[in-house]
């Protein structure tokens, strides 16, 4: 397959999801149940195509970095804007993961959905936000990336508003665009900054500029300000500390849609986006990212411990994976990052589906008890679900397990890389506080997940709904098998117990960073060129490292191993003793460590404190500059006018008095003549004849 | 001779101040009328003294003449004027027949 | 094709201005009907001239855009202007002090008039749809309406200034009738205070002319911008001098009155509230826009030393004009009477902010960003409004606080508003982004730190558009409005919006989509203009800052 012809069956794979909502969105009601169909059958052929694609670049072009093209979008005289697609090993492996699960969540709600008065809009939703999030995946520019980006975070607004008559629902999707939006300020503005120093926005020719010795404003503090920038928009988009707090409140979606954006799309592009501007980070922004993600990591599993809604531990639970993904790339551990973001995607797609198969199921568990005031998703009402749902059942405990690390899943290949490389990073730069938290939160992931399983799905029915579920058909239950198969081990490497030795690993090999050497760690550097001199050193073995991070990350790997197995073992032995065997009494524990515990169910009351500051505070600031607008400025334009006003009545006075009065008086002085006159006007012959005779007689006494 | 004249002259004069006081004074339309006859013949009177006294001759006679043909034609618009005034208000006053004023 | 276009001897510019005048004179002599057949019946001739003589209007306006060159830069060269028309108006020799008098009925358009005479054609067309409702005294609105648009289009292709000042004035009179006469409550009072404001800024923009008729000894506009046509005892000559600071502070204050920036832009909540819906949808669609056309016509060239010394505090009012009115406009939701028309007229400040903020970049995407914005704030705000309209014409109220769940009722609607919405937040895929992006990315490069805090305004602008999306459509449907809009069926037959409205939404929806696809026929027009109009700013005003 040519590049050309690769180039153009990606073209149609962006495509194909915009077709399948275009063709929905006008044509609703005559469609009806069959836009499920359509959507459904549409992202089929996206992902045969899709496989296509992937399959070429991996296997025909294994060794070209990207397979790219470039257009003018418009021009500016002097120079033109650009825009372009390109497939690199990333891409393609994306293209995959997008295609396939968006495919298995169009098909999951044909059934899922199939009550709701909306459906056929449900399904033109899922289309756009598809071919948006393609965009992003097929993005080889900054510039592409950011248009795609905000098309995502508009089609997320209206698919987590999908339920718009809920004020939880439209408050949370209005939350979750306002939320990305602040991040994708700080991503514009380092578009700025890159756009300004090299007029490009083109990501091959950034980094060649870079390497080059190119540097905004020639300086390396504004390259680090360039890429925490730029990082700010995954901060976003990928929920991390402190722009998560959109993600659990986005839960008020449709489950499919909190499958397909909140656990494997969607949420994962700022890892995406972080993995492709990787060679920019220099080593305060990579210190910074890695910091990020070890917090929200952390955090978010601090958090997952104790929430009883079903949804909501599985969000912070993403949350929580996603800061081990970005941790991972801000530690330089590029490739486990990577292969994270991809074992997430399925286990945790998983995850969500067979809590929207248990959610289903319990509602219409209520629906035959004419119940309508239980929350469906809450655990303290399931319990016992392994006997209804013996599938969902197993599909969700692999994928529990996969999460947790445990040998033979893809989740225990990708995180023990990410541990190990804290560990490298730890053990090179100091900065040991990052796998501290790592392994805590390692630990804490198995713990929570384990007692979710345990709550809601083992033990006996804690409500008579939950005795009353049963098991959905295959539209719901296949998806579920095919994303807990893909979490077996053997999809990424044959040996269980290490990754580096599988495709997987040697797809997506660590990329150079091409910042310049006073700017970056030193055991970032490659090889080749921080010992350009020492040339012998290239090779240490039978492995070729890239740099020194790599050794060093290879050689805590079993060290790595050990520990998160223990740990991942803790957190599960843990959460048996508290919940299956109830050896220990969760709530005395809680109660004995009251503050931490409130701390943690009430999410560290990030929410509220973002309500009291920053939506107080602009609300308070609003009402500021509309009274300073209202009393002030315009107060002094009514101000203006009363003074003329004043002046003008002032005018108006003297004017009847003064000058008006003169007027008047002399007209004044006529009238009255006049009224003296006028009596002699009596309008009588008589009257005229006597006084002409009198004239007369005057007349002639005078003469004479 | 010129005593004769003076006589005449006397007798004009006294006969016109008789009419202008008759116009000035009444009120009634009709009498104003008989005033204005009364100055106008009065006129007469000094005419035809001054064609037999004053050497106006013939004249002072054609004057005269003029003057009683004039009179007779505007007594006869004047009074019927004043019979159709009479035929409005039912009076001749004319202090109070203003309504041309107004 | 720059030459001349004539239509029965006459230039196509003359016709494209003055065929509104036409109309208005046929509306004029049509006689408004005594009884109530006859009246409907002038009412549709009088709805149809309208529409007719705005569409023909339209038709010649995409003729000459047809025949545009896109390369002649214009600005200040004469001869690379196109359609030139060009003949004495007035000619008075000897008079006492001012020497020969004349002045010059002095057509012709450019890179950055075409764009603007497309938008006017367009909205002004598009507003008639929204004008449907008018009964009210409608041979009077009609012929005011038609008048405006006349006026509008001679300033954007006027090219002496005292014929420019003559537009610029001649369409006062028809806005403060159309605002006093068909308004709401407040009429009197809005009306006022725009005729008053406008004209307050007249004032400076006539002292500053006649300096100029003074200095040059014409009214020709590019004698004024060529620094050798100066007399050199005149103020005005040489560089750098105070009075030229003076004199381009006080038409800068002239136009921006009109754009109109913080702190002159308050006679524009009251006059949007006040509006009827199509005058809103013509005062943000066109009349904003002559504000920033004068600053890149006239002020700019004119001054370009002026510009140099001012350019960072025109860039600061842009940044605070952007911000200010992103707050004022937030601030509807929790203050005042939660007018949804006022919020879009405080966003109208924020977007216009942007144009500021691109001149000042005073680099080609700035320019460009910021004449581009003009173009696509034209068309989403003239959505903006009608939509608006729409709901107001239904429910007589235009409170936030009354609506909701309006998205099951009126889903059609929704769908556009949400188009329109989204498109004042930039939404990429829709033109408000590119305009914006360019004009970000223009300003970065002069101004980083002014920039970026402008950048806020994303946020904001994202805070209460979605806020008013979520107030109007989500959540349930008050109690009031869950039976048909119009129980009669006369008025409105279904609940939905209606073919009429639509008429008018949805061709702007499409322009403002295929923009933001592909923006290349608006920005290729004025990216000769833009580069030349840069060079001569930078070059003229010396810009040492770049």
């Amino acid at each position: 397959m040519s590049h050309d012809l690769l180039l153009k069956i990606s073209v149609v794979i962006l495509f194909l999801p915009l077709l399948s909502f275009l063709i929905i969105v006008f044509n609703q009601k005559r469609l009806g149940k069959a836009a499920g169909i359509i959507g459904t059958s549409i992202l089929g052929i996206d992902l045969v195509l899709a496989a296509i694609v992937a399959f070429n670049k991996f296997v025909v072009y294994p060794n070209e970095a990207i397979i790219q093209w470039k257009f003018h979008w418009f021009s500016l005289g002097n120079r033109t804007i650009d825009l372009g697609l390109g497939v690199d090993n990333l891409a393609a492996m994306m293209l995959i993961v997008v295609t396939l699960i968006s495919f298995l969540v169009h098909l999951f709600s044909t059934e899922y959905m199939s009550e709701d008065k909306r459906f056929p809009r449900f399904f033109s939703y899922l289309g756009i936000f598809t071919f948006s999030m393609l965009g992003i995946v097929l993005a080889n520019n900054l510039l592409n990336m950011y248009i795609f980006w905000e098309l995502v975070g508009l089609s997320s607004y209206l698919l987590i508003g999908f339920w718009y008559e809920k004020d939880s629902a439209s408050n949370a999707s209005k939350k979750a665009f306002i939320t990305n939006r602040v991040g994708d300020l700080g991503f514009f503005a380092g578009i700025m900054i890159a756009f300004f120093t090299f007029n490009t926005f083109m990501f091959d020719e950034i980094f060649s500029q870079i390497r080059s010795g190119v540097l905004p404003f020639e300086s390396g503090t504004i390259l680090t300000a360039m890429g925490i920038l730029l990082f700010a928009g995954a901060i976003g988009k990928s929920a991390q500390f402190p722009l998560h707090v959109w993600l659990p409140d986005a839960m008020e979606g449709p489950t499919p849609v909190s499958a397909l954006i909140h656990a494997a799309t969607m949420v994962a592009a700022g890892v995406y986006l972080t993995a492709k501007i990787f060679p920019v980070f220099t080593a305060d922004a990579l210190t910074f990212v890695a910091y990020t993600g070890a917090f929200t990591a952390f955090m978010a599993a601090t958090i997952g411990i104790t929430q009883n809604d079903f949804k909501r531990v599985l969000a912070y639970s993403t949350v929580s994976q996603l800061g081990f993904m970005v941790m991972s790339l801000g530690v330089g551990a590029y490739t486990y990052g990577f292969f994270h973001l991809v074992t997430h995607a399925w286990f945790k797609a998983c995850l969500f589906l067979a809590s929207g198969s248990v959610i289903h199921a319990m509602h219409h568990a209520m629906h035959k008890l004419h119940d309508h005031h239980s929350d469906p998703q809450d655990i303290r009402n399931m319990g016992g679900l392994r006997k209804t749902m013996p599938k969902t059942y197993l599909t969700f405990l692999f994928a529990t397990i996969a999460i947790s690390g445990v040998p033979l899943t893809s989740g225990f290949l990708s995180k023990d890389g990410i541990l190990a490389g804290t560990l490298a990073f730890g053990n090179l730069s100091g900065h040991w506080l990052i796998p501290a938290m790592a392994f805590i939160s390692a630990g804490m992931t198995a713990f929570y997940m384990f007692r979710l399983t345990i709550v809601s799905f083992f033990g006996d029915f804690k409500t008579e709904i939950a005795s009353k579920t049963h098991e959905n058909n295959t539209q719901i239950v296949l998806p579920l098998v095919v994303l807990a198969i893909l979490s077996l081990w053997v999809f990424y490497s044959f040996n269980p117990i290490d990754a580096s030795s599988g495709w997987f690993a040697k797809a997506f090999k660590p990329v150079e960073t091409v910042v310049p050497a006073e700017y970056q760690f030193d055991f970032m550097m490659p090889y080749h060129d921080a010992h350009a001199t020492e040339s012998t050193e290239v090779s240490h073995g039978s492995h070729s490292y890239l740099n020194k991070f790599e050794e060093e990350l290879h050689h805590q790997h079993y060290t790595a191993m050990f520990l998160s197995l223990a740990i991942a073992g803790f957190g599960i032995l843990l959460s048996f003793i508290f919940y299956y065997y109830k050896k220990v009494d969760p709530d005395k524990v809680a109660n004995s460590i009251k503050p931490l515990y409130l701390l943690s169910y009430n999410k560290w009351y990030i929410d509220e404190i973002y309500q009291k500051t920053f939506i107080g505070g602009t609300i308070l600031l609003t009402k500021l500059m509309f009274w300073i607008d209202t009393y002030i400025i315009d107060g002094a334009v009514n101000g203006v006018a009363f003074i003329w006003r004043i002046f003008g009545t002032f005018v108006g006075k003297f004017d009847n008095g003064v000058v008006d009065g003169l007027v008047n008086l002399s007209g004044g002085v006529v009238g009255f003549s006049g009224s003296i006159v006028r009596k002699l006007q009596t309008g009588r012959v008589q009257t005229y004849l006597l006084l002409s005779i009198i004239g007369v007689i005057l007349l002639l006494w005078w003469l004479f | 001779m010129t005593n004769e004249l003076t006589l005449y002259l006397i007798i004009g004069a006294i006969l016109f101040s008789l009419g202008v006081f008759g116009i000035i004074t009444r009120k009634n339309a009709i009498m104003v009328l008989m005033s204005m006859e009364l100055i106008l013949n009065s006129a007469n009177i000094n005419f035809i003294a001054f064609a037999k006294y004053g050497g106006m001759n013939l004249e002072g006679h054609i004057a005269a003449m003029f003057v009683i043909i004039l009179a007779a034609a505007e007594v006869a618009v004047a009074l019927a004027i004043v019979l159709n005034i009479y035929h409005n208000f039912r009076h001749v006053n004319i202090d109070e027949i203003s309504k041309m004023k107004e | 094709m720059s030459g001349t276009f004539n239509i029965l001897g006459v230039g196509i510019l003359t016709w494209i201005t003055f065929l509104p005048i036409l109309g208005m004179i046929a509306i004029l002599a049509i006689p408004s009907g005594k009884d109530e057949i006859s009246r409907a019946r002038s009412l549709n001739y009088f709805r149809y001239i309208t529409l007719g003589i705005t569409f023909i209007q339209l038709i010649l306006t995409l003729v000459v855009y047809s025949g545009f060159n896109f390369s002649m830069p214009g600005i200040n060269d004469a001869s690379s202007m196109q359609f030139i028309e060009r003949v004495t108006w007035i000619s008075v020799t000897g008079l006492p002090m001012l020497g020969d008098l004349k002045i010059e009925y002095f057509l012709g358009i450019d890179g950055i008039s075409m764009p603007m005479l497309l938008l006017t054609a367009i909205v002004s067309t598009l507003a008639v749809f929204a004008s449907w409702g008018i009964k009210k005294a409608a041979k009077g609105y009609f012929a005011m309406y038609l008048l405006l648009v006349t006026g509008m289009m001679g300033v954007f292709v006027a090219l002496d200034f005292f014929l420019f000042y003559v537009f610029w004035e001649l369409m006062l009179l028809p806005m403060y009738f159309l605002i006093g006469i068909w308004g709401g409550p407040r009429k009197e009072y809005a009306a006022i205070k725009f005729f008053l404001y406008t004209l307050f800024g007249s004032v400076f923009m006539l002292l500053v002319m006649i300096a100029l008729y003074f200095a040059v000894g014409s009214f020709n506009m590019f004698d004024m911008m060529d620094p050798s046509k100066f007399d050199q005892n005149s103020i005005l000559a040489g560089f750098g001098t105070s009075w030229r600071y003076i004199a381009f502070a006080a038409l800068f204050v002239g136009f921006a009155i009109k754009v109109p920036i913080v702190p002159f832009h308050t006679w524009l909540p009251d006059a949007h509230v006040e509006a009827p819906t199509a005058i809103s949808v013509i005062l943000a669609g066109v009349l904003l826009k002559m504000g920033t056309y004068g600053m890149i016509r006239i002020a700019w060239p004119m001054f370009p030393d002026a510009v140099q010394y001012f350019n960072w505090w025109i860039g600061l009012i842009g940044m605070v004009s952007i911000v200010y009115g992103a707050l004022c406009a937030l601030a509807q939701f929790s203050v005042g009477k939660r007018d949804l028309k006022k919020m879009i007229a405080y966003s109208s400040v924020s977007h216009m902010g942007y144009v500021m903020l691109g001149l000042a970049a005073l680099n080609t995407e700035g320019v460009i960003g910021a004449i581009f914005q003009m173009f696509n704030h034209g068309t989403i705000t003239a959505m903006l409004f009608m939509i608006v309209g729409v709901i107001y014409d239904r429910a007589h109220t235009r409170s936030l606080d009354d609506f909701g769940g309006m998205a099951n009722k009126m889903p059609v609607y929704t769908a556009i508003m949400t188009i329109a919405f989204f498109a004042a937040i930039g939404l990429p895929g829709l033109s408000g982004f590119v305009s914006e992006a360019l004009v970000f990315l223009g300003a970065f490069k002069t101004y980083p730190v002014l920039t970026v805090i402008s950048g806020l305004g994303i946020i904001l602008g994202a805070g209460y558009m979605l806020w008013a999306l979520q107030k109007v459509f989500f959540g349930k449907l008050p109690e009031r409005w869950s039976g048909p809009w119009d129980p009669t069926g006369k008025i409105y037959k279904n609940d939905d919006i209606n073919y009429i409205e639509l008429g008018g939404l949805v061709p702007l929806a499409i322009v403002v989509i295929y923009l933001g696809i592909n923006p290349n026929p608006v920005i290729g027009m004025m990216t000769s203009s833009v580069n030349h109009f840069v060079e001569l700013i930078r070059i003229g005003g010396n810009f040492a800052g770049m």
